[in-house]
């Protein structure tokens, strides 16, 4: 896919939560260009002062008829903060599509499990909406910590199914997502696409691979370029270093079986 | 529009804007965003004799104004490189050099031989300086004997230009630039990247997984124009210059320290499409400044 580097707009920027916040762009010009769910953007960071670099964040919604996309970032450092900064109206330059996309259910019926932890539900919206459009209907599995930390619940339930685990039990069932009572039963999913923190990600992975069920993960190393050219944020697979920006950030679990010590 | 016309031994280039190894995969990866017509070289990923996984994740950390790295020379070695990449770079519109690297003088000269029969690369550039590897980068490039013994062995079995890249983190550069130029360097590059360290201090670990990196990125810069200068000075061979070029400016302040040519490096991650502006700067400053041919401001300090 031809990727761009882009100069969009601001048109609104809002906090669901204290660490988080939404930001939603447009191309007063034309067009935004064709993504996929699971891809990300590189955002350039003005007015940081202790980072450098842009700043990976997958694509967490395309609204095609609005030309709008949204961000969905965590607030942990000064390059973050400082794109929370932003306001309606202010211009962020952005390189996009970057990476590859989770695989799309191969047909209508097929049913699918998505899985998202923390910040990692971003690009389960969008692939949950891409979903939708082609008449699936997914079914999301999130995890959060506490009632507060579950974001865009209303729209995820707009798509599909919504199961939701709290750490401390103060909203869904009390635990981890893979402990959730959905998970236990014969399983009905042929497909599982999982986003979040590792060790949530290697659970789902383990998951996965005891049923018998085709299972994508989306990595979020620390990255440099963006587009493959300096080899820093690879991960370690079945082949040998590969690099989470260009053959990620999606990987079949099988290509980590090994290197993440699942199925032993 | 002046004359940008490069010459680095046998290399012609459009320009004196090249992309530096490491930073701008094999070229492809960057043609969506840049002309490469109007770029004058790109220097692909170091390349070894054997194929090498490179350094454990995590081998990145920023630090203000600039990034630490410890790759490693992850490569699919040179027999891959001619085989697989060769053919889909050899017709790229631009001049490809190939960064060697090596284990051994023995090692670096069978690698050299290898790209020495490839007809479209022009030029090697010739890694005694990587600060991320054990065994040979870096410790060839650290002293003048070293430094000369594989460019001896190199200059044997590669017969087209040869640069040399050398080390910033030694105590004399322009000593070991005069032993690699009289062991028969065509040209010198300098700076490679200098070494340095990140902590985590909340978590009481080092950031990077061998604990050390090679420091590139804006923050370089004033020791990288030191460095070209002092070698500009001291050898009779052309210098191209990098470390922390971000703008035409920093270029430009490059060439009147003495360098025929420049590399950009991490800038290339901020701006993927920021070698063609740069090019392209150099250009509007001579208009500005009236002068018709690029080689005039090479080392055009005022007093």
């Amino acid at each position: 896919m031809k990727k761009f580097i882009l100069d969009l707009k601001v048109t609104e920027v809002t906090k669901p939560h204290p660490r988080y916040v939404l930001i939603k762009l447009t191309d007063p010009e034309k067009a935004l260009p064709e993504m996929l769910p699971g891809q990300f953007a590189q955002l350039r960071v003005d007015g940081s002062k202790t980072t450098f670099l842009r700043r990976p964040i997958s694509i967490h919604y395309v609204d095609t008829e609005r030309n709008e996309l949204w961000f969905l970032v965590q607030t942990v450092g000064d390059g973050t903060r400082a794109l929370a900064a932003l306001r309606e109206g202010d211009t962020l330059n952005v390189v996009l599509p970057l990476g590859n996309s989770f695989t799309m259910p191969s047909h209508p019926s097929e049913r699918m499990l998505l899985v998202g932890g923390g910040v990692g539900c971003a690009p389960l919206l969008f692939m949950g909406k891409e979903m939708a459009d082609k008449g699936c209907r997914p079914t999301f599995l999130i995890g959060a910590r506490t009632k507060a930390d579950l974001l865009q619940l209303d729209l995820f339930a707009q798509l599909g199914d919504v199961y939701v685990t709290t750490e401390d039990g103060s909203y869904g069932e009390k635990g981890f997502v893979t402990q959730h009572s959905l998970l236990q039963q014969d399983s009905k999913f042929q497909r599982i696409a999982t986003c979040g923190p590792k060790p949530m990600m290697m659970a789902v992975a383990r998951y996965a691979h005891a049923e018998g069920i085709p299972c994508e993960v989306s990595l979020e190393n620390k990255m440099a370029c963006g587009v493959g050219a300096c080899l820093c944020c690879v991960e370690n697979t079945r082949e040998g270093h590969k690099c989470v920006c260009t053959d990620g950030p999606v990987f079949d679990i099988c290509e980590l079986m090994e290197t993440w010590g699942i199925g032993k | 529009m002046a004359n940008l016309t490069t010459k680095i031994g046998s290399l012609t280039m459009v320009n004196p804007v090249m992309t530096a190894s490491g930073t701008f995969g094999y070229g492809v990866e960057f043609q969506d965003f840049v002309d490469l017509s109007k770029v004058g070289g790109i220097i692909v990923k170091g390349t070894t004799l054997h194929p090498r996984q490179g350094n454990p994740y995590p081998r990145m950390a920023e630090t203000a104004q600039g990034m630490l790295n410890c790759v490693g020379l992850q490569n699919k070695g040179v027999a891959h490189f001619c085989e697989h990449i060769y053919p889909s770079i050899k017709d790229l519109p631009t001049q490809v050099l190939v960064n060697v690297s090596g284990s051994s003088p023995e090692d670096y000269a069978e690698c050299a031989a290898y790209i020495n029969e490839l007809e479209n690369i022009p030029a090697i550039e010739l890694n005694i300086s990587c600060p991320n590897v054990k065994q040979g980068g870096m410790a060839f490039g650290v002293t003048p004997e070293g430094a000369a013994s594989v460019v001896r062995a190199v200059r044997e079995a590669y017969h087209k230009t040869l640069i040399v890249k050398l080390s910033p983190n030694v105590t004399s550069i322009a000593d070991i630039a005069l032993a690699v130029q009289d062991a028969g360097a065509d040209a010198v590059s300098c700076i490679n990247t200098l070494m340095g360290m990140a902590i985590d201090a909340e978590k009481r670990r080092k950031l990077l997984s061998i604990g050390t990196g090679g420091l590139s990125g804006p923050a370089v810069k004033p020791v990288a124009l030191r460095m070209v200068h002092q070698v500009a000075q001291a050898v009779s061979i052309p210098v191209i210059g990098l470390g922390g070029i971000s703008n035409a400016t920093d270029a430009i302040e490059f060439l009147l320290a003495g360098a025929t040519a420049i590399q950009i490096g991490t800038a290339n991650f901020l701006d993927p499409a920021i070698a063609q502006k740069v090019a392209q700067g150099v250009d509007e400053y001579l208009e500005r400044h009236g002068f018709k041919y690029v080689t005039d401001i090479i080392g055009a300090l005022e007093d």
